[in-house]
């Protein structure tokens, strides 16, 4: 059934994409770790290490995806998830410190030390064990959009209600892990990472196995996001997002099928986070800033919402550029970012993906009526010859 | 090397010295505005030359008799004798106020307070003083403030004395109530009296009624003296005392609760303020402005480029700089609305979501193009003479510029509500927020509605502006800080009722001021906002939502 459930995602695109990104998630820290820095296909540190981050980013914008794309929930705290996942990927690291902090103390992070704290606050306990963190990735994130999901879509708030108060509980959360009593590291965040796994977070070869560990886990997200999207739950949602009202009247539990696909997302959320957070070597509270979720919407705007290979196109696109221009004119990126958003909503409501697929379905429609034209007036002549 | 002897002292006296300063700072003002006095005779250079002669005692009794004179003008010479200051030049005895400079001494005249030149040091010696006689200086300056003509410096003695009573004063202050004629003064003159009565040693019976005058002065200063006095009160005194601390601190939990809903309601206006635009193009045409903050941002630009101009070009015009800047601000604001509502909204009606991707573009683009402008610093906005200073109302202490920005937001609020119940566009835009399809059946042009209202709702972010520029930073993102806010108040509030928006903002502001306390400014934010997300689920049109057939879409 899982193998049936798979099966059908693979469409051609699909296919292409996860190849694409498995070739890359091989190819790219492989030059860069083993081939000298001489050689043409050598790909220096700070390439991949900016790509590793623009992977995840693709990660977070193809969560939201699922959820604005093909739901029609506009979230504008998706941020606030990935910044959860990124926080208990950054206990773990915390944890792995050790003895090495500034302060030498074998339990309490360098900031509890700080603050004169005696004992690690029980939230933190488990957090030594890699396993462990890793369930917290996904559970932290989950559990709250579920909670939070259960609340408002019980209660049928939706349209820009939900995404107004989606940005209020990221603000809530930004506002909250800037205390220095929420044990978080106050408006440090976490940082000065040493080990993962025994592996030092600096070292290249780690830095390949994230990088590759990043396209991996977009190929997979990608090839399950298919799947879903595919199956005939991703119909129903289709349904919800166009016709809410008249898919609840045909009997669906409408806010069941909402609170599943907000909870998933918020977990691939989390697990982009949790990738996102050893490769910058940082997290603080910035990252729960409502700024940061309302800018996932526009890389998923500008690749193209409701299609899945779209938002992935747009994160790399809008941050490969953010990259370029915040180097070359940095005074001006904040004019391109707003242009950006204005332009792609008045232009290009469907995204670049969404828009050459509508160009290559209009030529196919094209290339097709003539070729009936042609056949027909074939027919014709071969009518009039009889 | 040996330290004189009598630092030790010296270092025990600082208290008392602290409150010599205080007197010393009210005297010279005095000094300064009583020019001319009637007295029975006026403190002569002489008598002040006095001073030097002679013993300890022979001192006393020069003291008395400059106190006799009842001449403010020496207490400038008594405070330098109790701080050591004062000096006589032993060529001539002339006696003057010293400060050390070098090897030299500044001179200055006793009586006069003028500068006298630099001599050097060894021209002179101390005048010594003992403790006792700053004892004597000190009820003696006391008396002579507690009597000057000056009604402020009057008070000013009174109250020094209720924060620092002192058993020497009684005497000087009960003369001084026999003469006062002032009301006010005499009521601070009294609770002075009651202060210095409670700490004196007197008998239990005359302290009975100190302590009722105190209960009665009420405050936080009644209540330290008391409970300073709890401790060492005689037995008999006990329950008194405890009714009276009690008494106190429930008034003073009264007023604390009345400051809070002050604070809350002062809040709450700003954030009317900031709402109530975004209320009425959140209303009528259903669409989310995530650029309001920014109109916002340049109503508060406006205000201080219109300062600017004042200030280089017409100075005397500074009081009605926000007077003029209200129609500019409202102008500018309300046609850069207009020029995004034709360029970019228009194109954008029925699809929300996209318009608040959009106008969050533009938000960015208008920061950025003022940081361009003006520069990422704060910008210096000033606050006219009317707008600056605070009054006292009871146990509350309120500043002018929050005061006059709730009286500002009460009018914008009324003119606001006047406009779309009386004008024939109020009513058309509350057609098109009923139902816009029948509205437009009935002839009403939506398109010049919406663009109307859209000029109309960024043009009050503009005047918005220029009451928050008064209280907040000139930042480019200054409209960053409200946005979410704003955005908080319309929805707890409901749609299109600015009924609703107002009972939301003032309910917010009060909340999140009484939280505050137990809390602490950003947990009890945090707290409202988690209340309003819980809120909003039982109540997912807020608080005053419109029914209908046309809200579903």
């Amino acid at each position: 059934m899982i193998s049936a459930f798979l099966f059908r995602a693979m469409d051609r695109k699909i296919v292409v994409a996860i190849a694409i990104l498995v070739a890359v998630g091989i190819f790219i820290p492989v030059s860069s770790v083993f081939l000298p820095e001489s050689s043409p296909l050598h790909v220096p540190t700070y390439i991949m290490q900016l790509f590793g981050k623009y992977l995840t980013y693709a990660l977070l914008a193809l969560a939201l995806d699922l959820v604005w794309g093909f739901c029609g929930i506009l979230s504008l705290g998706h941020a606030a998830f990935f910044a959860l996942g990124g926080y208990a990927m950054g206990m773990y690291l915390m944890r792995q410190i050790g003895t090495r902090g500034v302060y030498g103390d074998p339990v309490l992070p360098d900031f509890m030390v700080f603050l004169n704290w005696k004992e690690l606050p029980w939230f933190w306990y488990g957090f030594d064990m890699f396993w462990f963190a890793m369930i917290m990735v996904l559970l932290v994130p989950g559990l709250l959009a579920f909670v939070f999901g259960w609340f408002a879509f019980r209660s049928r708030v939706n349209g820009v209600y939900l995404s107004i108060i989606t940005q209020a509980m990221t603000y809530a959360l930004l506002l909250a892990f800037f205390r220095n009593d929420m044990g978080f590291g106050g408006n440090n965040g976490l940082t000065d990472f040493k080990d993962i796994m025994g592996y030092s977070v600096q070292a290249d070869g780690t830095r390949g196995i994230l990088f590759m560990l990043s396209a991996f886990m977009l190929a997979l997200a990608l090839l399950f996001s298919s799947a879903v999207v595919r199956s005939k739950y991703g119909k129903v949602l289709v349904g919800v997002r166009d016709a809410e009202s008249r898919t609840r009247f045909l009997g669906y539990r409408v806010e069941r099928i909402k609170l599943f696909i907000f909870t998933v997302s918020a977990m691939m959320a989390g697990i982009a986070g949790a990738l996102y957070v050893p490769q910058v070597g940082i997290i603080n509270p910035g990252e729960f800033a409502p700024a940061n979720s309302i800018e996932v919407v526009i890389w998923t705007a500008v690749g193209g919402r409701g299609t899945l290979i779209g938002p992935i196109i747009g994160a790399i696109l809008v941050n490969g550029g953010k990259s370029i221009f915040t180097a070359a004119w940095p005074d001006y990126w904040l004019f391109a970012l707003g242009a950006l958003f204005v332009g792609s909503t008045l232009f290009l409501p469907k995204g670049i993906v969404g828009t050459v697929q509508e160009f290559l379905a209009k030529r196919k429609e094209k290339s097709a009526a003539k070729a009936e034209q042609v056949a027909e007036d074939e027919a014709a002549t071969a009518g009039e010859a009889a | 090397m040996k330290r004189p002897s009598f630092f030790p002292l010296l270092s025990w006296c600082k208290p008392m010295l602290k409150a010599i300063q205080l007197f010393l700072v009210a005297v010279s003002l005095a000094v300064a505005f009583v020019a001319t006095d009637l007295r029975a005779q006026d403190a002569t250079p002489e008598m002040i030359n006095e001073l030097a002669l002679g013993s300890y005692d022979q001192t006393e009794e020069t003291i008395k008799k400059l106190a006799a004179t009842g001449d403010t003008a020496i207490v400038p010479a008594l405070e330098a004798l109790s701080e050591g200051d004062l000096y006589v030049r032993k060529a001539d005895g002339q006696v003057f106020i010293v400060k050390k400079s070098g090897k030299n001494y500044k001179l200055t005249d006793p009586l006069s307070g003028e500068v006298a030149g630099e001599e050097p040091t060894r021209n002179f010696e101390k005048i010594k003083v003992k403790n006792s006689l700053r004892r004597q200086i000190r009820s003696v300056v006391g008396g002579l403030t507690l009597q000057a003509k000056d009604a402020s410096t009057r008070l000013a003695a009174a109250n020094t004395i209720i924060k620092t009573p002192d058993e020497d004063a009684i005497d000087a202050l009960n003369a001084a109530i026999e003469k006062e004629q002032n009301a006010n003064v005499l009521a601070a003159l009294e609770q002075a009296r009651a202060a210095s009565i409670i700490i004196s040693s007197r008998a239990p019976e005359e302290k009975v009624e100190a302590i009722t005058r105190i209960k009665n002065m009420g405050g936080r200063e009644a209540l330290s003296l008391l409970l300073g006095f709890q401790g060492q009160a005689d037995e008999s005194l006990k329950p008194q005392i405890d009714a009276a601390i009690e008494s106190i601190n429930s008034d003073l939990a009264m007023w604390d609760a009345a400051q809070n809903i002050w604070y809350g309601i002062s809040l709450g206006s700003v954030l009317l303020l900031a709402a109530i635009g975004l209320a009425i193009t959140f209303g009528v045409m259903g669409i989310i402005n995530m650029a309001h903050g920014e109109m916002v941002m340049l109503g508060a630009y406006s205000t201080y480029v219109v300062q600017e101009i004042i200030r280089n070009s017409a100075p005397h015009l500074f009081d009605w700089s926000l007077a003029i800047a209200l129609p500019i601000a409202f102008v500018v604001s309300g046609a850069v609305g207009l020029v995004i509502e034709r360029l970019v909204i228009r194109f954008l009606y029925g699809r929300p979501l996209e318009t608040l991707l959009a106008t969050w573009g533009i938000s960015l683009i208008l920061q950025q193009a003022v940081r361009t402008i003006f520069g990422p610093t704060n910008k210096e906005v000033g606050n006219p003479s009317w707008m600056s200073g605070a009054f006292e109302l009871g146990g509350l202490t309120i500043t002018w510029n929050r005061m006059w920005i709730v009286v500002f937001t009460i009018g914008v609020f009324f003119a606001l509500l006047a406009l779309l119940k009386r004008s024939p566009i109020g009513l058309q835009m509350r057609a098109v927020t009923q139902n816009r399809r029948m509205a437009s059946s009935m002839g009403i042009r939506t398109p010049w509605v919406d663009a109307a209202t859209f000029a109309l709702g960024s043009g009050i972010a503009g005047i918005a502006g220029v009451a928050l520029s008064q209280i907040d930073n000139v930042s480019p993102n200054l409209g960053q800080g409200y946005i979410i806010d704003s955005f908080m108040v319309v929805v707890f509030g409901g749609v299109g009722n600015l009924w609703g928006t107002l009972v939301g903002a003032l309910s917010l502001g009060v909340l999140n001021k009484f939280l505050e306390p137990y809390a602490g400014a950003v947990l009890g934010k945090i707290i409202v906002l988690v209340l309003i997300i819980l809120f909003i689920q039982k109540r997912p049109r807020g608080l005053f939502a419109l029914k209908g057939r046309a809200v579903e879409s």
